[in-house]
């Protein structure tokens, strides 16, 4: 099974399945290019090191919201459950919440993942048993875990001052190679995990069934409803996982405002990476990319000097023109392929079959 | 008034020909449609019948060749363009606003005004009414079109047509979704319109409507001309030879003996006829049609018993043991297979290739802890492009590409590996041409000769006599009769008197 695995994520082979990828990839590229042309000091290693560690930390969100997004549905709660869970863990680990002792490091981020998974699995329950649907269960969502972290953290800004310097290295600020930010190696390692569960599981084959027609992939057997709650619970374990490497990160999580809009970036970064919001269509290596592209853009309208002021539009514009190019660039593909008919290269269904 | 053959035509199509990336649609096709008569396009699927009609329609531009209107060539850049000639087209699945009442959509985007911007809902109402008065039809201009049977939706399609003062109406299957009653009144109305001097242009798989109906009939054979009958050519042989290019050898049921018992449904009640229960039972070997109205429950009661609704009361057995089926996972691990009636809505994922198609009943049984076992899913789907004879360049292709009767053998397919004992097959063979019509009913021969039991629900009547050794019909949710294969009454004539609620 394992060679299997390591030739499944042969870049090549990933675009020429899905050449939407090049897109993104091409964008990111000449994004990064064009600025650091403009203004050198874009590139320095320190720089990169800097933007590799956002990218890190948002690309997680954004792989989480993809498999939402995949299902057809969407998650807009996914800053605010990032409040909850960055507000949680310094008060966990101090003693502040729930206990009245400092929790030990591995059980305070059980505890915060098990919150999340229950808020995935409460999102799942509403939007398939009582047929909500997904914007209104997580744009509720978004006011009641923002109040939840407030009112958790009594409206104060909850930090860890100057203790667990060794935890914030370990998952987010040392550098591999004195270069790789570790966020940015938390994030390969989820996306090589997901990448796994999407494309080589049963249950990955049948949340992109779901997402592609869910009448026909219950009429198959297939229990969507169990496949679209998991997909949910990804999502929000995700979601408050990242919401603990980004309070690592800042050091300290105001409730009222952390994670505001993350879960518009995350969506962002999401759609931008190849996931139709129709859902069905979705690859993580995509994702990344796309997500990489939000951040980099937020970077580089920083470093070209667009006061704070205009820096929404511009990002705005950003992606505007991102997802423009991928809509221009899919109806010329379309238009090639014609009626759709045409057949793959000969040697792929013998590649892809490997004893 | 009759169709003079050597008027001048009223719409020409001249060696139109069309490509879709690589691949040819129509080469070179002509063909003729005069005023005051009624004629009917047939051909297998992918045979080009849709393309040429919607070159006439203004949906699709000619790459070669010409349209020509009265003699005169014409450019028909868009569908309004159409119109504005004359020219109305009837899509297989309508085109109306739901959310619209009748009056509404006979005038969507040609509201007579008032006051400027204001649309005149008096005048809409008062044309519409004369409208459906002169087709005589029993609807009220302001009824919501969400709450007409498609039937009737058809004829708000046509009450657009004539409202655009069109000379040529082309229809796409207008039967493949109406009941036979409702089939009847379409085809009264179109005898009327031809009467009045209209050309009528229809798509048709089934033989018997264009026997009925047609005056002349175009066939067409892999985007060619392959033949165009004249009334008294018409035959049955004829346009199936022309179709397919070659004889069509009957097929001949093997005749299998009836084994146990492998399905019995007991007292069933669906939600639409919470007062009427359904009793049968299927055996090993047998194929058990059943025979009935649109609307009459039938695809209620396969529905219930395979859980993808819930039953209001019932029982139901497989080999003698009761199953308690909640989930259509419940049927499959009974082994029960349903092969739904809406092959693009729930048999067919139209996105996924058809290796994953194939496998999607499968993956679960051949999962490697929770690994999708690749292997196995390309061989299935190999060996069912083989068996099924699957057209299509490669398994990794989009089930979307394929022709309607090779997304129904696609459906099928994904049951195969898991050798189901029951078949549910609710409409095998709707809407596909009939060189596919026969390979299904071979397979539907294939599984019975291998002990499994066979449920066929069809509209068909010609379908259910051909296929089945018995024939439950129903009629308002109740099982009307059942007739054997034997029994004088199983004709075409006696199903029907049961299924109208008669004896």
């Amino acid at each position: 099974m394992l060679p299997e695995e390591n030739k499944m994520f042969s870049v090549k082979k990933l675009l020429r399945k899905n050449p939407k990828l090049l897109v993104i990839f091409g964008l990111l590229l000449l994004l990064f290019t064009a600025t650091s042309l403009l203004q050198p000091s874009f590139r320095d290693p320190g720089t990169l090191t800097n933007t590799m560690r956002w990218i890190g930390l948002y690309g997680i969100i954004s792989i989480g919201v993809a498999f939402v997004i995949i299902t057809g549905g969407i998650d807009l709660s996914i800053g605010s459950l990032i409040a909850l869970s960055g507000v949680m863990l310094p008060m966990l680990l101090k003693g502040d919440i729930f206990f009245s002792d400092p929790v030990p490091v591995p059980l305070a981020f059980g505890l915060v993942l098990l919150i999340s998974l229950a808020i995935g699995l409460f999102h799942g329950v509403l939007v398939t048993k009582l047929g909500l649907q997904p914007f209104l269960v997580t744009l509720c969502g978004l006011f009641i875990y923002r109040g939840l972290a407030r009112a958790a953290g009594n409206d104060q800004t909850q930090g860890f001052g100057g203790d667990f310097g060794g935890l914030k290295d370990a998952l987010v600020k040392d550098k591999l190679f004195d270069f790789v930010p570790m966020s940015f190696v938390v994030l390969i390692i989820i996306g090589i995990i997901t990448a796994i569960v999407l494309n080589k599981t049963v249950f990955g084959r049948y949340l992109l069934a779901v997402g592609h027609n869910e009448e026909a992939a219950r009429f198959s057997g297939i229990k969507t409803d169990r496949v679209k709650i998991a997909a949910y619970m990804i999502c929000s374990l995700l979601g408050g996982f990242a919401g603990m490497l980004f309070v690592l990160d800042t050091n300290g999580a105001t409730p009222s405002s952390f994670g505001n809009f993350y879960e518009l970036y995350a969506i962002a970064g999401a759609v931008l990476g190849g996931c139709s919001l129709r859902g069905g269509e979705g690859a993580i290596f995509g994702v990344i990319c796309g997500a990489a592209l939000v951040q980099v853009a937020e970077k580089a309208v920083f470093f070209l000097g667009v006061e704070e002021k205009s820096k929404f539009t511009v990002i705005g514009i950003f992606i505007l023109i991102g997802v423009i190019a991928d809509e221009l660039f899919r109806r010329l593909s379309d238009r090639r392929s014609g009626a759709g008919v045409g057949g793959d290269p000969p040697g792929e269904a013998a590649e892809s079959s490997s004893p | 008034m009759a169709a003079d053959p050597d008027s001048q035509p009223l719409l020409e199509a001249r060696a139109i020909t069309k490509r879709f990336g690589g691949v040819r649609a129509l080469e070179g096709v002509s063909a003729s449609f005069h005023a005051g008569e009624v004629v009917a396009v047939m051909g297998e699927n992918g045979a080009g019948k849709s393309t040429l009609m919607k070159c006439l329609a203004g949906v699709h531009q000619p790459d070669a060749g010409e349209v020509a209107v009265d003699g005169n060539v014409v450019t028909i850049a868009d569908v309004r363009a159409a119109e504005d000639l004359g020219i109305a087209f009837i899509h297989q699945e309508l085109n109306l606003a739901e959310n619209l009442d009748v009056g509404a959509n006979v005038f969507l985007g040609r509201e007579p005004r008032i006051f400027g911007p204001f649309f005149n809902r008096r005048e809409i109402r008062v044309q519409t009414r004369n409208l459906l008065k002169s087709l005589e039809l029993q609807i009220a201009p302001d009824t919501q079109v969400r709450n007409l049977s498609i039937g009737h939706r058809q004829m708000v399609e046509i009450a657009k047509a004539l409202s655009q003062e069109a000379r040529i109406l082309i229809m796409d299957e207008p039967t493949s979704s109406l009941s036979l009653h409702e089939t009847k009144i379409l085809f009264r109305l179109v005898n009327r319109l031809r009467e009045e001097g209209m050309c009528i242009v229809f798509i048709s798989h089934r033989m018997a409507e264009v026997e009925e109906l047609a005056d002349r009939v175009i066939v067409l054979r892999d985007g060619h001309n392959s033949g165009d009958l004249g009334r008294k050519e018409v035959s049955r042989d004829s346009i199936v030879s022309l179709m397919v290019g070659r004889e069509l050898v009957a097929h001949e049921k093997t005749a299998v003996e009836a084994g146990e018992v492998l399905l019995e449904v007991r007292d069933l009640r669906v939600a639409r006829f919470p007062d009427t229960g359904v009793s049968f039972e299927v055996r090993s070997g047998e194929v058990v049609g059943m025979a009935g109205l649109v609307g009459a429950g039938r695809t209620e009661v396969a529905r219930a018993v395979f859980g993808i609704d819930r039953a209001l009361g019932g029982s139901t057995r497989v080999k003698g043991e009761k199953v308690d089926i909640k989930h259509p996972q419940d049927a499959i691990q009974a082994g029960l297979a349903l092969v739904p009636e809406d092959r693009k809505a729930q048999g067919v994922i139209l996105n996924m290739a058809i290796r994953d198609n194939v496998g999607m009943v499968g993956l679960n049984q051949w999962q490697r802890s929770g690994f999708v076992n690749d292997r196995q899913v390309d061989e299935q789907a190999e060996e069912a492009r083989r068996s099924l004879r699957i057209r299509t360049p490669s398994t990794r292709q989009e089930v979307s590409t394929l022709s309607g009767g090779n997304q129904q053998k696609v459906v099928l397919a994904k049951w195969m590996p898991l050798r189901p004992e029951i078949f549910l097959l609710d409409e095998p063979t709707r809407g596909i041409d009939v060189g596919s019509k026969g390979e299904i009913y071979e397979v539907i021969d294939k599984m019975t000769a291998d002990g499994a039991g066979v449920l066929a629900i069809s509209s068909e009547l010609e379908e259910i006599l051909r296929i089945s050794d018995r024939v439950l019909v129903m009629h308002e949710g109740r099982i009307a009769g059942e007739v054997s294969r034997d029994d004088p009454q199983c004709s075409e004539k006696g199903i029907m008197q049961l299924a109208t609620g008669g004896k």
